[in-house]
């Protein structure tokens, strides 16, 4: 009898049976499961060719007048299209540290998916307290402070394999690796999703965590979804916005997260100090908010 | 400990929301051990309020509780590890299977795996859902899903289960038959039950005793047998041939407490309805009149919650059945 009563007192039990939950809608699922794979190779097909800014500058976009045209020697125009070539792959440099549009985005979008994964993880704790599951785990003697990190590491790990997806579909695509890329980068790649998972993740949550109805908190993620996504160096480098674009770009914590991921990943050069500050910054937003996460769910959670 | 000791005690528990909304308002009462205690109420009476704090979900606003001589508020952990709870909702995973979902409840009790697994197949076998266990509970039905939350419920062996309204939205033989679930598991397990429910018959013929709740408050405790005394007895109702008011001739025996005449229909209250009769027809026959229709009825729990909370039960039923239906539509997204 006394063994049989027997349980497990650690302050951390239930963690990975709660996260598996999670995980197993997802990949017990396998409708979801393909729409989680066929969504990146729509965004790289489409939007990745749709803005293909490198075309921009080409032979065939900037084509001479036929006026002109017959002032040159053919060699005359050869050179001129090679010089027209080099400039087009030297804005793509200097803009997005790179020659192809397609690299420079399927980073953003490692981000991106990281943003909406972690929104939706934290739109199921509504659920959950609608549907009574949540009363249900509350009674037990799992922790407060599990029930929410079990949200933050499910959807983080979740986040981080569709990441993997998302780089190895990219490939076909024409993503390339930069002149600095090592194995190790990877392992700093998943270091900076980890990361802003747990901040994100915290945020909805927190954002989550009174409501028994959808509409007011999707309302504000709306509404931070925007400047989060846009107001960061996802699509668009930072150093091209204007000024108050600037200003909020520069404060967000996925502008880190994804230059930071750039320079392991597509760079020719990496800046050490730079890729530091990234990593403080996304950590620090990392602790500050999963803090706030678990201060929130003592509260909310103990009424 | 004693049989008699009181494995919950409960000492004018309160929960306000939001500063005004009094749900449970000075509550008291104790449940003995091996008990099953009723909770019986109308709509947003505070029942599930009441298990909620209990359970440790909700803090109260004032006022205390003991579960197994734990604090509620303060050695919450105490009381959750010593406690089931079948919740009101059917709160199984819909993307999960049943064992799925019974091995996720073990996990939250921190139950080793070598003991739940087999705890979790044989309280599946004892609900007779062994048969469905991998199947997702998204296609169980109403009935099943109620044995998986009590099956649920047992993971870890608990001395007191909570149950809120388990037979809510359930037809009549579904009900039946999770009843006749609960009662094999409570003898098997020897446990506590706390419930409530609002189908009379039910608190009727299973609670060892009940406690009537309206708005917050709760208006009497007892045992069935004492909660129907306490409306004054048996009822007699009786009409004679003649049109003529007798009404007088009844009061005179003295076993008879009231008398009410309603369109020729005599009702009359009393002690005991078997006794009275015969000595109410010998009178009216003395004085030359013939009974024409007579019956004799116990009251029932019905005339006891009409009495206490001036509603009548049935209009509820069809509320919360309503009500019931509108949680099973809400489906989760993935
Ligand atoms: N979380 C809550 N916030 C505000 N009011 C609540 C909450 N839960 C219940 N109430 C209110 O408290 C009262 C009692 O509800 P409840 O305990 O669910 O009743 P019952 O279970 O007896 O039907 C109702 O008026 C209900 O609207
Ligand atoms: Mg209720």
């Amino acid at each position: 009898m006394s063994q049989e009563n027997k349980v497990s007192k650690s302050k951390l039990h239930g963690l990975w049976a709660l996260t598996n939950r999670e995980l197993k809608k997802w990949y017990k699922a396998p409708v979801v499961f393909v729409l989680t794979l066929v969504q990146p190779i729509l965004w790289l097909g489409l939007l990745g060719n749709a803005l293909n800014l490198r075309s921009l500058v080409s032979p065939d976009s900037l084509a001479l007048p036929p006026s002109l045209v017959a002032e040159f020697t053919a060699d005359q125009l050869a050179l001129l299209q090679d010089f027209i070539s080099g400039l087009g792959n030297s804005m793509m440099q200097g803009t997005f540290g790179t020659d192809s549009y397609i690299s420079f985005m399927a980073v953003g979008m490692i981000v991106f998916t990281a943003l909406f994964t972690t929104m939706f993880s934290g739109m199921s704790i509504v659920w959950d307290r609608r549907l009574g599951f949540l009363n249900k785990a509350l009674s037990t003697p799992v922790s407060r402070a599990v029930i929410i990190l079990s949200k933050v590491l499910s959807a983080t790990l979740r986040a981080m394999f569709q990441a993997t997806i998302i780089l190895i579909i990219a490939i076909p695509f024409g993503f390339a690796v930069g002149a600095a890329f090592t194995p190790l980068s990877i392992l700093g790649v998943y270091a900076f999703l980890f990361l802003l998972c747990v901040g994100l993740s915290s945020m909805f949550i927190a954002i989550n965590i009174r409501s028994r109805s959808n509409e007011t908190p999707m309302a504000v993620m709306n509404l931070l979804n925007m400047p989060l996504t846009f107001a960061s160096s996802a699509f668009f480098p930072i150093s091209r916005m204007p000024g108050w674009l600037q200003a909020i770009a520069s404060v967000n914590p996925l502008s880190y997260a994804i230059d930071g991921c750039r320079q392991l990943l597509i760079n020719d050069t990496i800046n050490y100090s730079q890729l530091l500050f990234q990593y403080a910054y996304v950590g620090i937003f990392a602790v500050v908010l999963s803090s706030i996460g678990i201060i929130l769910s003592w509260r909310y959670l103990n009424k | 400990m004693s049989q008699n000791e009181d494995v919950i005690k409960v000492e004018n528990l309160t929960k306000v929301f939001n500063k005004t909304l009094v749900a449970v308002d000075h509550i008291n009462f104790n449940v003995k051990k091996g008990e099953i205690f009723g909770f019986l109420g109308p709509n947003g009476a505070g029942k599930t309020t009441t298990i909620n704090m209990l359970i440790t979900v909700l803090k109260p606003t004032s006022g205390k509780a003991e579960i197994l001589c734990h604090d509620i508020a303060k050695q919450s952990d105490a009381v959750r590890y010593s406690i089931g709870v079948v919740p009101q909702e059917y709160t199984a995973d819909e993307d999960l299977t049943g064992l799925e979902n019974i091995m996720l409840c073990a996990d939250m009790y921190g139950i080793p795996r070598y003991i739940s697994k087999k705890r979790a197949a044989d309280l599946l076998e004892l609900v007779e859902l062994t048969k469905f266990k991998d199947k997702k509970t998204q296609t169980y039905s109403g009935g099943m899903r109620r044995r998986l939350e009590l099956a649920s419920g047992l993971i870890n062996r608990p001395k007191v289960l909570f149950l809120d309204e388990p037979t809510l939205g359930l037809d009549v033989q579904t009900r039946a038959a999770t009843w006749n679930y609960i009662k094999t598991l409570k003898k098997e397990f020897g446990m506590t039950l706390f419930m409530t429910t609002h189908y009379l018959e039910e608190a009727d013929s299973l609670c060892d005793r009940i406690a009537i709740i309206d708005h917050g408050k709760i208006v009497v405790v007892g045992t069935p047998e004492e909660l129907k005394d306490s409306i004054g007895g048996d009822i007699i109702t009786l009409s004679i041939q003649k049109n003529t008011d007798i009404t007088d001739i009844i009061k005179k025996i003295p076993q008879v407490k009231e008398v009410k005449l309603d369109d020729k229909t005599y009702t009359i209250k009393t002690e005991s309805a078997e006794l009275t009769a015969p000595l109410i027809i010998e009178a009216i026959r003395k004085e030359g009149h013939i009974v024409s229709k007579l019956s004799l009825t116990k009251p029932t729990l019905n005339e006891v919650y009409l009495q206490y909370t001036g509603k009548s039960m049935r209009d509820q039923a069809d509320e919360s059945r309503e009500r019931m239906g509108h949680g099973l539509m809400m489906r989760r997204p993935h």
